[in-house]
């Protein structure tokens, strides 16, 4: 019997290792008393969050108003609203090309124009997907399985296997050709490059959102329906009057979760379109952040962080509206 | 419109025991047709990483992987292509000898006779199945891969255990006593979950400049540990454990940090799992972050790494789906056993 020794020792070795562990922090305890063991036990949480999330934090808002190339905050020069100054500054904020940071806001309306596509057709596949399976559908489990299996997946994996996918030499374009369709290179013609970052991001995260809009599906009473059915309601008149209704609250919340993660885009964007190409036909927000702050040896620290500032007050409003959404929800 | 036939009255209607009506078959349909969206471009992918660089780009392109077959006939220094001919009505296997314009001249493999000129429009290539294990094998020993799985793996682990340890005391420390500052300290944990990487990026990175992390495995590792989402998952699991036991264990002169390690811990078991399969998909999947701090090349997830080297070679396909297969492997494993899991953690935490 081998197994269970091997256990055991195993458990024993671990009991040695807990036994050194556990001398400090049980002489904490006897020196300071059992009512100060929490702040103990939260240390090590909350030193890395002060070092890695706070910290940032404090230094983003300060960096923006830095210029130079230096990498720490004493070794570059306070330049005031010069940052901001430089990406607002435009003739015409509808002609990217007529402002001074004409790349700021190329990426800001490539990011608005996903936003709104991307958002709109997520949330619709979405909630068709979610209404279809809360019917008693045969096989549902496999299906919010099978929707839900890209969620996991990698940006960097979902990126190069659709950039093969719609490869010149590609299946979509051998399936065109079956129906007598000329090849396209898809990825780098601009308005089909445009329209399949929004595929792709559908693709990657719909099955998330199914699976949020169908547990609230789900959390509708029955009887409601039941009574409906009495009533001899019309399915349009159920759908109307108690679904969407009674999923409000969700489908809000969905919507700005999305809206918040839209606005982000970023990863499998870069890896499909080859870093926003072609051209800058998708560069978005964080891709100019990351390209101005990483991306050459320029590291424009100050304006990247700029933009990251301007970014997050438009999530700081988004994820406000939804925590104040959240608090209806409650009551 | 038929009632039956407008999209509202078929996502609503309720099913009808033994009745099959437009409604089920428009379900079954969407639910078919997005099966087959979202498995087509990964089969795909997985079927053209299996065949040779030779193949890849052939287009129209062949579903699964095959190779032209080849044979050394005497008389022939190289060896030589094997075609189906149809020769006076009957069909056999030639060797192509060279090819004039439209016509080839072919010889019999086993018979090697003078050349017959014959119809290149009549003839077809002789296939077989293959599978080109070394778009697999040669990025792991001739790239870099080797180096870019070990680093992912060990980031995996290390992090996760590091999440789960971490945030299991913050966890306990936020469900198990009453001190001052609890409430205060619980909203500035979860507060963080509004702060996006991608807002703090640029000052996360000077931090870890500073503390000496950068271009380090350490350096995507250590910043990650502390995860809001871990604290409030567990936080939820622990309130549900009854004070008793603790109060039990107090009387019989268990030190705090025993309680934790011997009853609490195993008790929290479940709730750990699910953090764990989140830990460990975060960090095998992490793109922009180790992009920003990693510089050197040895030091290079998987993530990393594919992403360079299709930068760098990006017409060898056949190593480049290669490794993206190898990449989504783990994940596809993991998510085929703890699918269940997966699905109710995030029904139930709204995370992902």
């Amino acid at each position: 019997m081998s197994t269970p020794k091997a256990t055991d020792l195993g458990g024993r070795a671990l009991d040695f290792v807990m036994g050194i562990v556990e001398a400090p922090i049980n002489g904490f305890e006897r020196l300071m008393g059992r009512k100060r063991m929490p702040y103990l036990f939260l240390a090590p949480n909350l030193i890395l969050f002060g070092i890695f999330t706070f910290l940032p934090i404090a230094i983003a808002v300060g960096y923006a108003f830095t210029g130079g190339t230096g990498l720490f905050v004493s070794e570059r020069p306070f330049v005031g609203f010069d940052n901001f100054r430089q990406l607002l500054q435009c003739e015409d904020y509808f002609r990217p090309g007529s402002c001074r940071e004409s790349l700021f806001w190329t990426a800001v309306w490539n990011t608005l124009w996903f936003v709104g596509f991307n958002v709109t057709a997520t949330l619709l596949v979405a909630l068709v997907t979610a209404l279809i399976l809360n019917r008693a559908m045969a096989a549902r489990g496999f299906f919010r399985a099978m929707f839900f299996y890209p969620v996991l997946l990698s940006p960097v994996v979902i990126g190069l296997i659709w950039k093969w996918f719609l490869d010149r030499n590609g299946l979509l374009n051998a399936f065109l050709q079956m129906l007598g369709v000329p090849p396209e290179i898809f990825l780098l013609e601009v308005g089909w490059s445009r329209f399949f970052v929004v595929v792709v991001s559908v693709w990657f995260h719909m099955g998330f959102y199914t699976l949020i809009l169908l547990a609230g599906l789900q959390a509708i009473p029955k009887d409601l329906y039941e009574a409906a059915a009495i009533d001899a309601a019309s399915p349009r008149r159920t759908l109307l009057r108690i679904t969407l209704p009674l999923l409000g609250p969700n489908l809000l919340v969905v919507l700005i979760l999305l809206m918040i993660r839209s606005v982000q885009i970023f990863d499998e964007a870069w890896v499909l379109t080859n870093g926003g190409g072609p051209g800058t036909a998708n560069s978005f927000i964080v891709q100019y952040i990351y390209q101005m702050a990483f991306g050459s040896d320029l590291r424009l620290f100050g304006l990247a962080s700029a933009a990251s500032v301007l970014m997050g007050l438009v999530l700081l409003a988004l994820t406000l509206i939804q925590l104040r959404l959240g608090r209806k929800m409650e009551s | 419109m038929s009632q039956g036939l407008s999209p509202i009255a078929f996502l609503t209607r309720t099913r009808r025991p033994g009745r099959i009506g437009v409604t089920d078959i428009l379900s079954w349909a969407w639910l078919i047709l997005g099966t087959l969206a979202v498995l087509i471009p990964v089969v795909w992918a997985g079927l053209s990483s299996f065949k040779p660089a030779a193949e890849i780009t052939r287009f129209p392109p062949t579903l699964l992987p095959r190779v032209a077959v080849q044979q050394t006939v005497p008389g022939f220094d190289a060896p030589l292509s094997l075609w189906t001919v149809d020769v006076d009505g009957q069909r056999r296997e030639m060797a192509m000898v060279r090819r004039i314009g439209l016509k080839a001249q072919m010889v019999d493999p086993s018979n090697p006779g003078p050349p017959v000129s014959v119809d290149v429009k009549t003839i077809s290539p002789v296939q077989r199945l293959t599978i080109a294990t070394e778009n697999y094998t040669d990025p792991l020993t001739r790239f870099d891969f080797l180096t870019f799985l070990q680093n992912s793996v060990f980031v995996t682990f290390v992090a996760t255990l590091l999440t789960l340890v971490v945030n299991a005391l913050a966890a306990f420390a936020l469900s198990k006593y009453r001190f001052r500052g609890e409430k205060a300290i619980f909203v500035l944990i979860i507060s963080t979950l509004m702060i996006p990487l991608t807002v703090v990026m640029v000052p996360a990175y000077l931090v870890v400049v500073g503390v000496g992390l950068v271009d380090s495995l350490w350096g995507i590792i250590i910043p990650t540990v502390a995860s809001p989402t871990g604290v409030f998952l567990l936080r939820q699991y622990m309130l549900t454990i009854p004070d008793e036991l603790i109060e039990a264990a107090r009387v019989d002169a268990a030190s705090e940090f025993r309680i934790f390690w011997r009853i609490v811990l195993p008790l929290t078991a479940p709730a750990l799992a699910v953090l764990a399969i989140f830990s460990v998909l975060w960090r095998w999947n992490d793109f922009l972050w180790p992009l920003i701090v990693l510089s050197s090349r040895e030091n290079f997830t998987l993530q990393v790494g594919l992403n360079a080297f299709q930068g760098e070679f990006s017409v060898q396909w056949n190593y480049i789906l290669a490794m993206t297969f190898l990449s989504l492997a783990p994940v596809t494993v993991v998510f085929l056993f703890l699918q269940k899991y997966i699905t109710t953690g995030i029904a139930g935490t709204g995370m992902k």
